[in-house]
């Protein structure tokens, strides 16, 4: 059985499962989603209550939780679609443009 | 054909059945069913596609198919038809395959034909046909499963070659079937059938129930000593190219018969295959694309023969003349049929 972690861009057909099946779950870490962003959110920690609003409304699950409280974003995963901004009560989350390398 | 889709990816054997607009319908999901490698089986009980509206037999509902990815077999008669299904679940399933498959048959003329067929019986077809375990399926295995996930530019290519491989490896599958299917039941099948075709010096190339027709003709012609031939094509999709144009490279001119029209302006899609398919001859048979039988217009033995007839024409002027013609229809002009 082919891992979705043996498959990259360089592997050629033989090497791919038919049809892109998958036969685990989990698999979208791997896809680091991030690099479409053009706008990115600002965690403000200073203003941020941990009342955890934001972290429901985010359609990606690039807010992590740990022990009850929010952390920094999952860069590698946020789309920078902003929601969580709107969602905030606090005015904790602020949006700025995206600076690619 | 989405339910299907759902279904096969479940690990059931899904099976549905369509006609004209029905087909056209599932167009997009065709194309999933076939790119999500699931073996679904469809009968296509052959009508026009509407418009203007009409619900009579042509091809145009599965030729309008013909590039979903699915496999595509032709029955001329029920008899067919009904070994073409025994023969389908095995033919996709297998497992370099993995392709949906569609039985087609021609709409009104065999679907609500009265017609003595061999039946065979349950215990046999199920032992023929076997279980299906897939592999992979969403229910029932100790892994999880993505089916059709979306597939970005850096992978999907890799998938349609794996897609087109599988269908040249459908050309082997439909040939081990059938010899087991004869090993079976007797009944022999390949991609096409060849009817008179050895000494064959004018051919038609057709699918469907017209053939039936054809080789009253063909017999009536022998008997005048015209070296008429039939190739009725079973298998379209794979199609089987290089059979073809082997089969066909001793005739001197052939009419390929569409029975659904292309709008390309140059010919039918039968025509472009079979022509595409003799390119490769050191020597062509001279063709022509006669697009016939329309919207349920009838054929009948006559017309047939004034096809094979306008061949002889061809053959003893060497003149080719017009390569795509009508034949059925009313005209105001003189026309070749």
């Amino acid at each position: 059985m082919i891992h979705a972690k043996d498959i990259n861009e360089q592997s050629p057909w033989q090497e791919m499962t038919p049809g892109g099946e998958i036969y685990e779950g989990g698999t979208a870490r791997m896809t680091l989603t991030g690099q479409w962003r053009s706008d990115v959110p600002v965690w403000m920690q200073d203003q941020c209550k941990q009342c955890l609003m934001c972290v429901p409304f985010c359609p990606d699950s690039s807010i992590p939780v740990v022990n009850g409280k929010r952390t920094d974003f999952d860069y590698d995963h946020c789309k920078g679609c902003g929601i969580c901004m709107s969602a905030c009560p606090f005015e904790a989350i602020r949006m700025e443009k995206e600076v690619h390398d | 054909m989405s339910t299907c889709i759902g279904a096969a990816a479940a690990g059931a054997r899904a099976v549905t059945a369509t006609s004209s607009a029905g087909l056209a319908f599932m167009y997009e999901v065709l194309y999933v069913a076939a790119s999500s490698r699931l073996p679904i089986t469809l009968a296509c009980v052959n009508r026009t596609l509407t418009g203007p509206i009409n619900i009579n037999n042509d091809h145009s509902d599965s030729m309008g198919a013909r590039d979903s990815g699915w496999i595509q077999i032709y029955a001329e008669n029920n008899q067919e038809a009904y070994d073409n299904y025994l023969q389908a679940m095995r033919i996709s399933e297998t497992p370099d395959v993995r392709l949906p498959i569609m039985i087609c048959q021609d709409g009104f003329i065999t679907s609500h034909a009265v017609e003595n067929i061999l039946l065979e019986e349950d215990d046999a077809v199920k032992k023929f046909v076997g279980e299906y375990n897939p592999e992979h399926a969403l229910i029932g295995r100790d892994h999880p499963l993505a089916v059709g996930p979306y597939d970005t530019c850096p992978y999907c290519m890799e998938h349609k070659v794996q897609q087109a491989e599988a269908m040249k490896n459908a050309k082997r599958a439909v040939l081990e079937v059938a010899a087991d299917f004869e090993k079976t039941f007797g009944r022999k099948y390949g991609f096409f059938e060849e009817y008179k075709m050895e000494d064959a010096e004018i051919a038609l190339v057709l699918i469907g129930s017209t053939a039936g027709t054809a080789k009253v003709c063909i017999d009536q012609l022998r008997a005048q000593g015209i070296k008429a031939g039939l190739i009725k094509i079973r298998v379209f999709r794979p199609f089987p190219a290089e059979e073809i144009a082997s089969a066909l490279s001793h005739v001197k001119v052939v009419a390929v018969m569409d029975k659904s029209e292309g709008y390309s302006s140059a010919g039918g899609p039968l025509f472009a295959e079979v022509a595409g398919a003799c390119f490769d001859l050191e020597t062509h048979p001279k063709m022509i694309d006669v697009v016939y039988g329309l919207a349920g217009r009838d054929v009948t033995v006559q017309d047939i023969e004034k096809v094979y007839r306008h061949l002889l024409k061809i053959l003893e002027t060497g003149i080719t003349g017009p390569r795509y013609i009508h034949m059925g229809q009313r005209s105001s002009q003189k026309e070749v049929f």
